[in-house]
């Protein structure tokens, strides 16, 4: 049996332990052989974005330690994986390195193209609101993106589409950045803040009861706007919805 | 080099200062990016025009001595008097010699970016001369006695009461007036006695040929030709990247770029300027201003496909929050985060990190320059050079140091999450940004790798 190793960056190692979670028992509900390295911390991704992607070395090789000997690397977050996929180079094992780049896989993509889920048997009777992260729509090609003249699709909507009782509302601008940005959300406080409340308002005017999507970080910044609105909406993360029921 | 007096964090938080604005800003914006859409995906074959686009221009670019002196000489040839400019300085001082050798005072001009990157207004107005800006937009903000906030839409910040408020000081139109129609019927007249009366025009360029020497100016509002053909000289100014190899090139361009730029199949007008008219002087400057130390950098070298259409700004969820003056450039938004550390590093090194890296702007650029990678790629070269700041250089090192270690990483986690739920003042507070406008995530049991150890492992 192919070996998946998971990848748990580790803002959601240390934050959402849930969506963490989640990951795990979906995959292993799907029959996989599923390893967590214990030895792993974080891609190096918000070293790289701020410009010091010469300090990444030891977090790269690191991770070369961690996944080399994995058939499959999986791991909730578009964003991280996409910093793998286009950032991940290292003097020491620049082979394995290069074979990590390619068997790299945001969980959605992995379910939809590599195990082409057709019937998840999850159940979440609510309404949800999709949000597409940035990383994984536009650089992991999760889901066409608004700008393009092409044929649509979308890989996570394929997903929520088997959840039973899930009704995906509507957006008025449907992928539009939240703002979070890694370090973004620090340097550029005030346009991050206001982007990200025009983004919840959204989701809010179009009667959503929980914001999900296919990377953590965004749904943090989102969340910690809704809280400090005093929002009943929910952020979950796509695995927690698809693994619900 | 200068110093900046502001960063673009710190501008874009006085612009939000203002949410109304802010909200009106972004859904203009919008709605001409949504214009943007519609009239691309009218075009089946759109994609394949974007990528013709930027084939034609990567011919030009490669080839760009070769193209620019057959341009020089067939634009000689026609009679159009042609001007090498290697800066901004240089520009500055050729337009103004060409209006001396004339003794001519004031000078019409209409829309040029290129102008405001070189600061031609202050120049000349320095030197004594009246500049006018043509453009309703430009001529706005020039009443204003600010820069153009966008390169297309130049007064896109501003509302019609304050436009009113300009027009009732400056052109006399009665107090409280925020009619559009009765403004830009102000604003008609008040032009129109300058086009009769000023004997130089100035104007910008949007593609010059190289086969045929001619160059074409793009507008909505008629004023260049208005200028250029009632003035007794007429000079044009030009980036040496506004080259393009033939004439049947054109046809491609000038689909995209009015789409891009506002969703309108075609600008008003295209005017073609081959050669002078009987009586008429007309002059040609060519100039570089760092164009081709970015064409010696590899990484970037792509910026300088650009055509101006703006698109990458309107579609920036950033920008629209943040305002163009926010970046302190003539070009703001993306492509101007690109372009300006190109001409001073220490001034601009706040601008590639003035977005969040979204991708959108790549997607509608008409001629598919990687925005977004070369942003990526300019912080790394700002910060490999020294100009990153050193409470950032230290969390970095920080950062560095934890996450090396597995060991050292579970440890300040633990902490970390112990600091959240314990002592929850200690980073709750408004020297926090996250926490001045948002809640910190709520503090978990234990981390997925404790969940691990305990219930797989
Ligand atoms: S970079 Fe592209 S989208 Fe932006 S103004 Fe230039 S041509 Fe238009």
């Amino acid at each position: 049996m192919k070996r998946v190793g998971l990848f748990i960056p580790c803002y959601v190692d240390q934050f959402y332990p849930n969506a963490g979670i989640a990951t795990y028992q979906l995959l292993k509900k799907l029959g996989l052989d599923v390893t967590y390295p214990t030895g792993q911390t974080c891609c190096g991704q918000p070293m790289a974005n701020s410009g010091f992607e010469h300090l990444t070395q030891n977090c790269n090789q690191l991770f070369v330690d961690n996944f080399a000997e994995f058939d499959y690397i999986v791991s909730p977050s578009g964003s991280c994986v996409l910093h793998i996929k286009e950032h991940l180079h290292t003097e020491k094992s620049a082979e394995k390195a290069a074979a990590i780049r390619t068997k790299v896989y945001e969980l959605v993509e992995f379910l939809v193209d590599i195990l082409k889920v057709k019937n998840l048997k999850a159940k979440f009777p609510h309404k949800v609101g999709l949000h597409q992260s940035c990383h994984g729509q536009r650089g992991l090609l999760l889901t066409q993106m608004s700008e393009l003249v092409a044929p649509y699709f979308s890989k996570p909507q394929q997903l929520l589409a088997q959840v039973e009782g899930l009704e995906l509302i509507d957006l008025k601008r449907e992928d539009e950045c939240c703002g979070f940005g890694g370090t973004f959300c620090i340097v550029e406080e005030a346009v991050s803040v206001k982007m990200g409340k025009d983004r919840v308002k959204d989701h809010q005017v179009n009667g959503a009861e929980y914001i999900t999507g296919a990377d953590m970080s965004c749904l943090m910044h989102m969340e910690g706007i809704l809280k400090r609105e005093n929002s009943k909406i929910k952020v979950l993360h796509i695995a927690e919805i698809l693994n619900a029921g | 080099m200068s110093t900046p007096t502001k960063t673009h964090p710190e501008l874009s938080a006085v612009f939000n200062k203002d949410e109304q604005r802010v909200n009106w800003h972004d859904e203009t914006l919008w709605w001409i990016r949504q214009k943007r859409d519609k009239s691309a995906h009218s075009i089946p074959e759109w994609e394949i025009l974007r990528e013709k686009a930027s084939q034609i221009k990567n011919n030009a670019l490669a080839n760009l001595a070769e193209y620019l002196v057959s341009f020089e000489e067939k634009a000689k040839a026609n009679g159009i008097i042609v001007h090498w400019a290697a800066d901004a300085q240089e520009h500055n001082q050729i337009v103004h010699q060409i209006l001396q050798k004339h003794g001519i005072l004031q000078l019409v001009k209409s829309k040029s970016m290129l102008t405001e990157e070189c600061h031609l207004n202050e120049y000349l107005e320095k030197q004594g001369l009246e500049v006018i800006d043509s453009d309703l937009g430009e001529r706005i903000v020039q009443l204003a006695k600010e820069p153009p906030s966008h390169i297309v839409l130049p007064c896109i910040h501003k509302k019609k009461e304050e436009i009113g408020d300009l027009f009732h000081q400056h052109l006399g139109v009665a107090a409280g007036t925020s009619d559009p129609q009765i403004l830009t019927e102000a604003a008609r007249v008040h032009l129109r006695e300058t086009f009769l009366t000023r004997k130089a025009a100035l104007t910008g360029v949007n593609f010059a040929i190289a086969e045929t020497g001619e160059f074409v100016v793009c507008t909505n509002e008629g004023n260049a030709d208005m200028g250029a053909h009632l003035a007794d000289v007429h000079i044009a100014c030009m980036g040496i990247e506004k080259i393009i190899p033939k004439r049947k090139h054109l046809g491609v361009f000038l689909r995209l770029l009015a789409r891009s730029a506002t969703g309108q199949p075609i600008t008003t007008y295209s005017s073609h300027f081959k050669k002078p008219r009987a009586g008429q002087e007309m002059h040609l400057v060519l100039v570089d201003n760092g164009r081709t130390v970015q064409m010696g950098r590899e990484d970037f070298r792509a910026s300088l496909k650009c055509i101006r259409c703006g698109a990458c700004m309107n579609t920036c969820p950033v920008y629209r929050r943040s305002g163009g003056h926010s970046y302190h450039n003539a070009i703001s938004g993306p492509i101007g985060a690109i372009l300006a550390p190109n001409l001073d590093r220490e001034k601009y090194a706040d601008l590639p990190f003035a977005s969040t890296l979204c991708g959108s702007c790549s997607n509608v650029c008409p001629v598919k320059i990687d925005i977004h990678q070369q942003l990526y790629k300019w912080r790394q070269v700002i910060v490999q050079e020294g100009y990153a700041t050193s409470s950032k250089k230290m969390s970095m090192k920080i950062m560095n140091y934890t996450l090396s270690s597995p060991g050292i990483y579970r440890t300040a986690g633990k902490a970390g999450r112990w600091v959240l739920k314990y002592i929850p003042f200690a980073v709750n507070n408004h020297f926090n940004p996250w926490y001045k406008q948002r809640d910190m995530p709520e503090v978990p049991k234990e981390s997925f790798g404790e969940w691990y150890k305990k219930n797989v492992k």
